[in-house]
């Protein structure tokens, strides 16, 4: 069953993703394709099943907190779209009233 | 047709007994891929001065006649575009990508330079590893050196079609849910997939990191154990890299399957696998048979489920693991007043179609009110299948099954998303699992090769690849050549 338009909207805007109206229709289609074939998960019965985030099993990997040289910040600054050349610049993260 | 050596071992055979110098193979491999890759699109970027100053180095090394020479010291190599090369363009296969040129190495590619290869250059791949056909790169589709209108498999497409063609002997890809093994069997090459934790993921571009894995194509399987062997091992850096010690792959390798107990799981043979396929696979058991190997079906119940487990989970963690492409630190940015409009932009612009879709999903499964319908449920499902993996291992020693249920298929022929995902049914299980997989060619089907994949439990990767090296070394599918590209470039 496709999704609604909202719906494509909504999670659009939590994935930070601007799509045009074009895509979004195109997404309601497809998505909603591919989440009614992996809906078959709801009848496997797990309700005696833990979750496996991980397979590997491993838990708290620490290391020894001592001081390591950073990363260069010019070479960190370089790939930046816009820089300062002490720091990354970016729009204002607040409107204008 | 053929001068002078291919493998990595009649490479590093030829380097050492002076046959051949490091030089001169890079040559060769530069004069292949100026032949042939116009045509296949199988590289993304040469790494030219650093190729020059390591074979120089390697033929320094050789003339030296030293005795601790590296064990890859001068042998041309390639990685897949999603690792790391510090100063060298990596994309990912991705426009959000573009220009970006990492500021350290990647662990796994460290490890082959400190191995003394010669680094040729970065290969094309499906945008962020997200595909089963190379077609989602941003750089254009990978072909297959079997038939040029064919896909070579995806993710790794690049890795496995520059070995097909015998530009590189030796080339690295990731795996999330089958994008070394499945491109591998499309194009008759080998490849292998260690088990999760084994190969540090340290710089490699994540896309689902539960799931990812770094491994080697090669053309026999004693070569994709000389380039695992390189590559394996512990990594403070990584935090899933495992501590526990890697067995030498090349030690038990030519052991051979006499005594072994072989599983086959029935749930692999079931509709959707192409009757040529079937057919080939069968062959292959029936010669492991012959071997000495007992061969025993097994069921593994939860194969049906796999898929859309894997459908879940890959896309949720890719979704949290794209979210970095922001547009302030690295890669494009379309600047707009607002910083909202400047992500959306930014990303709308710079992700392909498949990479928006599977953000789209995996920020579906996680959203509040489908997080546990979808995303909590596949992580339960997801425990279900390793059980299944880890009931059979208590009675066979390794699983065979067909790698891809089809071979290569014409460019364009899965334009419904869907379709192409239900293609990865017989890889996306040993992801789950965090198991070793390897593919070994073991067939033609109307002309285009077709893989036998070997699963064993986890960390006896070397176990996997004795199995392989055992069937390949029966048979002699590994040392056919893709006649596509060779007709057409003679």
């Amino acid at each position: 069953m496709p999704l609604t338009d909202d719906e494509v909207a909504h999670v659009a805007m939590l994935a930070r993703l601007g799509l045009t109206e074009e895509e979004r229709a195109r997404l309601a289609v497809e998505l909603g394709a591919i989440i009614d074939h992996v809906s078959a998960l709801e009848r496997v019965d797990t309700s005696a099943v833990a979750e496996t985030a991980h397979i590997g099993g491993m838990v708290n990997v620490w290391r020894e907190d001592v001081e390591r040289p950073p990363i260069d910040r010019a070479a960190a600054l370089a790939n930046a779209p816009d820089q300062d050349g002490s720091c990354f610049r970016v729009g204002a993260i607040q409107e204008e009233r | 047709m053929s001068a002078g050596p291919e493998t990595v071992a009649e490479c590093i055979g030829a380097l050492r007994s002076g046959a051949v110098t490091s030089a001169e193979l890079l040559d060769r491999t530069r004069a292949r891929i100026a032949a042939l890759d116009p045509r296949v699109n199988s590289f993304l970027g040469l790494t030219d001065a650093l190729a020059d100053e390591a074979a120089e180095e390697a033929d320094r090394r050789l003339r030296s006649g030293a005795e601790d020479l590296p064990p890859l010291c001068g042998v041309p190599v390639a990685v897949k575009d999603v690792l790391c090369l510090e100063g060298a363009e990596t994309t990912a296969g991705s426009r959000i990508l573009a220009g970006f040129r990492p500021p350290y190495t990647a662990t796994a590619v460290g490890r082959l330079l400190d191995a003394g290869a010669v680094m040729v250059g970065k290969t094309n791949c499906d945008e962020f590893a997200m595909g089963s056909s190379n077609e989602n790169s941003a750089y254009g589709p990978v072909r297959n050196p079997w038939d040029l209108e064919r896909v070579p498999g995806g993710s790794s497409g690049g890795s496995a079609a520059a070995v097909a063609a015998r530009m590189v002997p030796l080339t690295m890809g990731t795996d999330t849910g089958g994008s070394i093994r499945q491109p591998a069997a499309l194009c008759g090459v080998v490849g292998f997939k260690p088990t999760y934790g084994r190969v540090s993921r340290y710089g490699l571009i994540a896309f689902a990191s539960s799931l990812d894995q770094v491994g080697p194509f090669a053309l026999s399987v004693e070569d994709a154990a000389l380039g695992y062997h390189v590559i394996a091992g512990h990594d403070p850096l990584d935090g899933t890299s495992s501590p526990t010690a890697v067995e030498d792959p090349l030690q038990g390798l030519r052991e051979g399957v006499d005594g072994l107990r072989l599983g086959v799981p029935r749930e692999y043979f079931g509709e959707g696998l192409d009757p040529g396929v079937r057919a080939a696979t069968e062959r292959a058991l029936e010669v492991l048979g012959s071997l000495g190997a007992t061969l025993e079906e097994v069921s593994l119940p939860s194969t049906d489920a796999a898929l859309s487990t894997y459908y879940v989970i890959a896309p949720a963690e890719a979704s949290s693991n794209l979210a970095r492409y922001d547009g302030i630190r690295f890669g494009l940015r379309e600047d707009h007043p607002s910083l909202l409009q400047t992500y959306l932009h930014t990303r709308d612009a710079g992700f392909g179609a498949e990479v928006k879709r599977r953000i789209m999903l995996g920020t579906y499964a996680l959203s509040s009110g489908y997080y546990d319908a979808y995303y909590r449920k596949a992580q339960k499902v997801r425990t279900l299948i390793a059980e299944d993996f880890a009931r059979v291992f208590e009675r066979v020693d390794a699983l065979v099954s067909p790698t891809s249920p089809v071979t290569a298929f014409p460019l364009g022929a899965h334009s419904d998303p869907l379709s192409m995902y239900l293609l990865d049914v017989l890889t996306v299980p040993v992801n789950l699992a965090g198991l070793p997989g390897v593919s070994v060619p073991c067939g033609l089907v109307d002309g285009l090769p077709t893989g036998l994949q070997v699963i064993a439990p986890r960390f006896m990767d070397a176990r996997a690849l004795r199995v392989a090296h055992a069937y390949e070394q029966a048979t002699d599918w590994h040392t056919l050549r893709p006649g596509g590209v060779e007709a057409r470039a003679s």
